[in-house]
């Protein structure tokens, strides 16, 4: 596989923000999360949880709530605004005003014609959905108190929310409480605190389930208003609830980053009556969960340590596979890192600004795309409202940098950016796509997500979040061939220097290569379908982010995922799926003779720490940007303190 | 064992009655346990053995209520048979004989007439491998059936019984074994099979270790070796079973059981602490910590008022539900034994290694722990692998006055820690109390220590590995107050820098010996000068021993080959006879010295008489094994047996310790008899059954009515020693929280301690009584005030039931009572 000079990169203080909410989508599988940032990003839960939209938030843009109504996504936050997002475009759609003050909560009910809102002042707005936009209905009986958690009950007639020591029952007809049920104040000290109701959840058979600031998670029957039980979760805050959609299963979020598992299970086998009963407990967050998620086979957890964590529920699973696998989603599943290969720089992202040898800052929105051109002088940057281009001077440590002003009307703002290998054009993506300097464009339905232009200038490769793949050719500027449609979103891709085939890594983990030229699979495509790859392959949990081809040796690919770096050599026959995967070593202990027989296709790297980004310069060195999760976790604050065993 | 001769090894007390889980009686009187071949039936509220129900030949391996009638009880052993027993009356009822070992025994209330079993595989009859099969109790009028139809249930089981238990109302039964827990429903006949994976990347240990079913609800407790509990729940579903885990325990759990109702659950392990679990609330538990040794069995009362704890130590803890502890009954703790076998003067108990860092006095003859004292005086922590000190050696002065111990630690790693410490024995306390503590009193390990026997002086020497002994004196030192007399050395002495191994006094305490190797060094303990020296290599003395009585001029000493006998007259050898002598021990009592000798793998026993090297009497192959100590016990009234091979147990008994840890005896036919005659006499008292309220009150009255009836003298009645009053028996033995006010009690209780010598006790009253005349106005109000209260009492007690009515010639005695001077109470109080 080579020897390579690396440079280690740990100067790119990335560092993701807390998850505030989620919310699923179960007919189309997608999952939104939204961050403390404002961003909102959709994973697909049928897609090996590939991320494949991000929407960037603004400053003091603070989410609270996420609410989906059929394919339609509303967020809410602490500005008072209700916000529907355009997922086609990645962008706002528009922005409502709820006039309530703050908004805590957002829910719609299961017919998906009403959205409810819980705002600081007291009240419960019910806003109607129409085709394009939102409605103000109506205020329910308005209380003493912030609205702090809502939930309709399934037939939509009535509506829980959970409040200050209080949890008031609505019924939607008549806009009046019908009940009121007292939430018990945590004892000792906390007795003097306000009890806050965090969640509620409102089951089909009238029961009601409440998590709250004393920890408790309690089930009430809303028919009487009296409790039926009460489980002390935590000695802290139960923060979250999700119940599943056969209402079975209950997912709990604590601020001890627990997330613990009710069951609806008959106490005497083989009898009807049943009652909850905990069951299991999960540890996979070091800070609070403050959001939750049960999606059929797996329970999705977020909180504070930015992790988003699949926890997948075995009991639902069949067959051992990818599905069955833990999955924790530390890093966004696009670059954030571009690499002018010729003059050896490098251009970091942040949200709100970008890093070139020193920073290089931005007003208030979020960036959601940068590149930087190979030979390193230019800059461009899209945030959702507007996009820049700088001309960059660098002479003997003098950095100076110029706007481009003049840009054509058509660039307002860009999903994705690229330049041409001798950076005489700009390929601006959003959903149209734009190639700038010879001006043109060209249109589709979704958003870009990934460009990909060929070292002769002569192809441009896109794909989009509905898994499409476009080439065109930038010759005769029109669309040349689609890649046929795989299953799985492509999560990095490149177009080979030489050979000008298209090397696509998908989400599953799949790789295929496509000859432009000839318009099909390559063979060695196709030989990798037939054969399939290894189950160790299949198995990791993150996606490829960046595919680079190696200038001296034409038949190495090198690709990397958040673990590790791989050296893929075209030439050497794949792995049988008995072999050993991870061969490096054993290879070295053998001879000469022998070492031949053994070696397979991947040669896979694991020394670095986790990996943003690995870029292969022209010089044979190795620029590698890692981002220890040490260090995240560093950052962030202080976790309740927990007594552990023998400290 | 028994032999024609009349005399018999027979395994005497001591035997572990926490083996098994014990079962407690449906009224929460009784405690039943398995202890050796025997069960036990022990009064929870007294913790005396009530009946030992006899008649197994193996090991009891299980003992359980009969669900169909709680008065009698099921017992399973080793010997292939069950027995059902009445345990009130201690009457053998039925027995089954099943033919195979049985290891566990499990009924319920569905199954009637069928036993569920433990037993080997039939086709490895000595296996590891175990199945449960039910047992058909065939219903026939004879008293020993033939049980023979039996069908597996289970196979490839654990046998120890916490591994397997009845579910709710015997539907279904579950068992574990490595990391498999197993559900078997009889009604269905379906087996459910949950495993739980090895491999874990922490390198949790989650092998199952015990089991519990829930009674009311289907839900499953398991423990875990890495001290995790999990509960099953929807474990008739091959793949949507669930369970929930909860960690409190460090190390493995030792054991688990609901209780009566399911409100609870209770777990025990190594760290001897109860947890309570709250099944509604998982995250409450309550813990009863510090009992004991590690947990091996918690029991649950059927009427869910008691739970009792069995540990390690040979221990069982009745514990009442609200958690505090009720009664302790605890055995003989078989430990590590380092310690000599030694027995008390005072007490004539058993002196040993006990609860680590302590000391127990066993008392043999009621086979039960008198008291354990603390030597090391340091919390004991359940942990492996950590290196925490241990008695190592103890012995008593003649008379009972000192005792000397010494602690070590470190033995292992380079640094040794010791201390030598020196008890007296408090007459007002009625225990040992610490006088000196050495620290690191020799530069090595102390080997051997003996008190000198001379009456004159109190003098302790050490021997030990740094080549030296030193004799230490009780010193009354001129500077401090006189009652600090404290030890100190007097005398360093060695020979030849050889290390010491023995030391021993003779009977006189005029001379001590001391082996250097092979050299037996003979110093003369008033001037401490080197008299002799005696030597018979090859081969390092082991044992060195005087003769006693008229042969105290004689010296045995032991090599791995011969055994010598030196005559100190003369200083020369009287006699050698070549054999391999583990063990040399002299009766104090009597001239005899016993000798053991271990001759391919059985131990061989040799009485003899230092004065001729021929063995009064020999048993061959006593027991399996080398035999680790012995002892001498003074007998409390000797026996006369005529037959001269066996008077050398006509003062003393001998007890030795077995390699297996089993504390044996020779019991001669006489004493046989006289111990069956007297078991006879053992009854059950019927008045168990009434209050405590009664058995003060009530019975007292009848005893009161009696008097008048009888008009027997009032000095006769007070005649009646304090042991024997039944009123004091009956205040001792029940439970502080359902007595009487004490003030009520008082007068009653002083009553029955006086001692009627009237004629003594009116010649000191008027002396007294000018003394104490200050104080008498103090006294007369105290006076009227209590008899306010009696009063008071006398019209409450009026309202239900006839009061206990006074005759006047009881007031007057009461009232005379009252006058006498009670302060020698006082002053027996303080003392």
């Amino acid at each position: 596989m080579g020897e390579f000079n690396v440079h280690r990169v740990r100067f790119f203080d990335y560092m993701p923000s807390a998850i505030r909410a989620l919310a699923f989508q179960p007919q189309r599988e997608r999952i939104a999360v939204a961050r403390t940032d404002g961003t909102v990003e959709i994973f697909n839960r049928a897609d090996c949880f590939f991320q494949e939209k991000v929407i960037p938030g603004r400053q003091q843009a603070a989410t609270e709530a996420l609410a989906w109504v059929g394919d339609r996504l509303f967020s809410a936050g602490l500005n008072g605004e209700i916000i529907e997002y355009d997922l086609d475009n990645n962008k706002t759609k528009y922005t409502i005003d709820a006039y309530g003050g703050p908004i805590w909560s957002i829910t719609s009910n299961k017919q998906g014609t009403h959205l409810a809102v819980g705002c600081e002042d007291g009240t419960v707005k019910l806003f109607e959905v129409h085709e394009d936009r939102i409605q103000f209905e109506r205020n329910l009986a308005k209380q003493k108190g912030r609205i702090i958690s809502l939930s309709w009950h399934p037939s939509g007639s009535k509506i829980v929310a959970g409040m200050m020591d209080v949890i008031h029952i609505f019924d939607t007809e008549t806009g009046q409480s019908v009940q009121r049920l007292l939430v018990d104040r945590g004892v000792g000290t906390s007795r003097s605190q306000e009890c806050v109701v965090w969640s509620v959840v409102y089951l089909s058979d009238g029961t009601i389930i409440s998590g709250d600031s004393a920890g408790k998670v309690k089930m009430w029957d809303s028919r009487t208003g009296t409790l039926i039980k009460s489980h002390q979760v935590t000695k802290w805050d139960v923060l979250t609830l999700s119940v599943s959609q056969d209402e079975t299963s209950l997912a709990v979020g604590t601020s001890e980053g627990h997330v613990v598992q009710f069951q609806f299970l008959s106490m005497v086998l083989g009898q009807e009556d049943k009652e909850w009963v905990r069951t299991r407990t999960f540890k996979n967050h070091t800070h609070d969960v403050r959001a939750v998620l049960e999606v059929n086979t797996a329970i999705v957890s977020g909180g504070m340590d930015t992790q988003f964590v699949v926890r997948p529920l075995l009991d639902k699973i069949d067959e051992r596979g990818q599905a069955s696998a833990l999955r924790n989603i530390q890093f966004p599943h696009r670059r954030l890192v571009s690499c002018a290969r010729k003059a050896g720089l490098l251009l970091f992202q942040y949200p709100g600004h970008l890093e070139l040898w020193r920073y290089y800052s931005n007003g208030e929105e979020h960036i959601c795309c940068s590149a930087v051109s190979p030979c390193g002088g230019w800059i461009a940057y899209s945030t959702v409202a507007s996009f820049r281009l700088y001309r960059l001077h660098c002479e003997n440590n003098n950095v100076s940098i110029i706007k481009v002003s003049k840009l054509p009307k058509v660039l307002s703002s860009a999903n994705q950016i690229c330049f041409s290998s001798d950076s005489s054009h700009l390929f601006v993506a959003s959903t149209l796509l734009i190639f700038y300097l010879p001006s043109s464009s060209q249109g589709s339905g979704q958003a870009i997500n990934l460009l990909a232009a060929s070292e002769d200038g002569k192809w441009l490769a896109s794909a989009n979040s509905d898994h499409e793949v476009q080439i065109y050719n930038l010759n005769k500027m029109k669309p040349h061939c689609t890649v046929p449609v795989h299953s799985s979103g492509v999560s990095a891709m490149a177009i080979h220097p030489t050979t000008n085939n298209l090397f696509m890594v998908h989400a599953d983990q799949q790789l295929t290569e496509y000859s432009v030229e000839k318009k099909q699979y390559t063979d060695w495509s196709r030989q990798v379908q037939r054969h399939g790859l290894h189950s160790l392959w299949l198995e990791r949990d993150t996606p490829v982010t960046n595919v680079t081809f190696n200038p001296k040796n034409p038949a190495h690919i090198v690709l990397h995922d958040m673990y590790m770096f791989c050296i893929i050599d075209q030439t050497l026959p794949l792995p049988d799926q008995r072999s050993q995967f991870y061969n490096q070593l054993t290879l070295r202990s053998m001879p000469e003779k022998e070492r031949k027989k053994h070696s397979h296709a991947f040669k896979m790297c694991k020394i670095f720490k986790e990996l943003l980004f690995v870029e292969l310069m022209e010089d044979q060195s190795l620029v590698v940007v890692e981002r220890p999760l040490m260090d995240i976790t560093a950052q962030l604050p202080a976790p309740v303190r927990q007594k552990k065993f023998a400290t | 064992m028994v032999e024609e001769s009349g005399i018999r090894v027979v395994r005497c007390g001591g035997n572990k009655i926490s083996f098994r889980a014990p079962i407690i009686s449906k009224d929460s009187r009784f405690l039943l346990c398995a202890s050796g071949d025997l069960v036990k039936v022990f009064s929870t509220s007294t913790e005396e053995c009530v009946h030992v129900l006899e008649g197994h030949t193996g090991q009891v391996t299980g003992v359980i209520l009969n669900p169909t009638n709680h008065l009698q009880v099921y017992s399973c052993s080793a010997d292939g048979t069950i027995r059902l027993w009445d345990f009130i009356d201690g009457i053998l009822i039925k027995i089954f004989v099943c033919g195979w070992p049985i290891f566990s025994i499990y009924v319920s209330e569905k199954h009637v007439g069928i036993a569920f079993i433990t037993i080997h595989m039939e086709s490895k009859k000595h296996g590891e491998n175990f199945q449960l099969v039910a047992l058909h109790l065939p219903k026939v009028p004879e008293q020993e059936v033939e049980a023979r139809e039996m069908s597996a249930v289970l196979c490839n089981i654990s046998s120890n019984p916490g591994s397997t238990a009845m579910g709710r109302g015997g539907e279904y039964v579950a068992s574990v074994m490595g990391r498999q827990l197993t559900v078997y429903f009889f009604k269905k006949l379906k087996t459910y099979r949950f495993s739980l994976k090895a491999t874990d990347k922490k390198g949790a240990k989650n092998a199952f270790t015990c089991v519990a079913c829930h009674p009311k609800d289907d839900c499953i407790a398991t423990g875990h070796e890495d001290g995790k509990i999990r509960l099953w729940r929807n474990f008739n579903q091959k793949k949507e079973y669930t369970y929930s885990t909860q960690h409190w325990h460090h190390d493995a759990v030792g054991t688990l059981c609901f209780t009566t109702e399911g409100m609870h659950l209770l777990s025990g392990g190594v760290e001897s602490v109860l947890v309570q679990w709250h099944c509604e609330e998982v995250n409450k538990k309550d813990f009863l910590p510090r009992l004991g040794g590690a947990i091996s069995h918690i029991c649950v009362s059927p009427d869910g008022q008691m739970y009792s704890t069995s540990h390690l130590d040979n221990k069982i803890n009745i514990i009442h539900c609200s958690l505090k502890l009720s009664a302790v009954i605890q055995g003989l703790v078989k430990g590590n034994i380092w310690t000599d076998l030694m027995i008390d003067p005072r007490t004539r108990a058993l002196v040993m290694n006990g609860r680590p860092g302590h000391l127990q006095f066993y008392s043999l003859q009621q086979d039960k722990q008198l008291y354990s004292l603390d030597i090391v005086q340091q919390e004991y922590i359940n942990q492996e692998g950590l290196d925490q000190f241990e008695v190592m050696r103890a012995a008593f002065s003649v008379g009972g006055t000192w005792l000397a111990t010494v602690e070590e630690r470190g033995r292992c790693t380079s640094d040794l820690e010791s201390s030598l410490k020196l008890w007296v024995y408090n007459e007002k306390a009625q225990s040992f109390e610490l006088n000196t503590t050495i620290t690191a009193a020799h530069q090595d390990r102390i080997m051997h220590m003996c008190f000198s026997p001379s009456t004159e002086t109190t003098m302790l020497v050490t021997t030990a590995w740094d080549n030296q002994f030193k004799v230490w004196l009780l010193g009354l030192d001129s500077d401090t107050q006189k009652e600090h007399a404290s030890w100190s050395c007097d005398y360093v002495g060695s020979y030849h820098g050889l290390q010491p191994t023995n030391c021993c006094f003779s009977s006189d305490g005029s001379l001590l010996a001391v082996s250097f190797k092979e050299v037996v060094t003979i110093w003369s303990s008033d001037t401490w000068e080197l008299l002799t020296t005696l030597c018979q290599p090859p081969g390092p003395i082991r044992e060195l021993c005087f003769g006693r009585l008229s042969c105290s001029k004689y010296l045995l000493g032991t090599t791995a080959k011969n055994l010598f006998c030196w005559n100190l007259l003369t200083c020369s050898l009287e006699w050698s006879t070549p054999m391999d002598v583990c063990l040399l021990r002299s009766d104090p009592l009597s001239e005899n010295v016993v000798a053991f000798s271990l001759h391919s793998g059985n131990t061989d026993l040799f009485v003899f008489r230092p004065s001729e090297p021929r063995p009064l009497f020999t048993q061959k192959a006593v027991c399996g094994g080398k035999v680790q100590r012995c002892v001498f016990s003074p007998r409390e009234e000797p026996l006369d047996s005529c037959d001269e091979r066996f008077q050398w147990l006509n003062r003393s008994r001998l007890y030795f310790l077995t390699e297996l840890m089993e504390l044996l005896t020779f019991s001669t036919k006489a004493e046989d008899e006289r111990i069956l005659n007297s078991r006879k006499q053992l009854l059950v008292d019927d008045s168990v059954a009434v209050t405590p309220f009664y058995l003060l009150l009530g019975k007292h009255r009848q005893q009161q009515e009696e008097k008048q009836n009888s008009g027997v003298s009032q000095a006769a009645d007070r005649v009646q020693p304090p042991q024997a009053s039944v009123a004091i028996k009956e205040l001792l033995h029940t439970p502080a929280h359902v007595l009487p006010a004490a003030s009520f009690l008082c007068s009653m209780f002083v009553n029955s301690l006086l001692i009627s010598n009237t004629g003594s006790r009116e010649g000191k009253e008027p002396a007294e009584q000018v003394e104490e005349s200050e104080k008498e106005e103090d006294d007369s109000e105290e006076e009227m005030e209590t008899h306010d209260y009696e009063q008071e009492v006398r019209t409450q007690g009026s309202v239900e039931e006839a009061p206990p009515l006074l005759s006047k010639a009881e007031e007057k005695e009461l009232r005379r009572v009252r006058k006498t001077d009670f302060s020698w109470v006082t002053n027996l109080a303080s003392s």
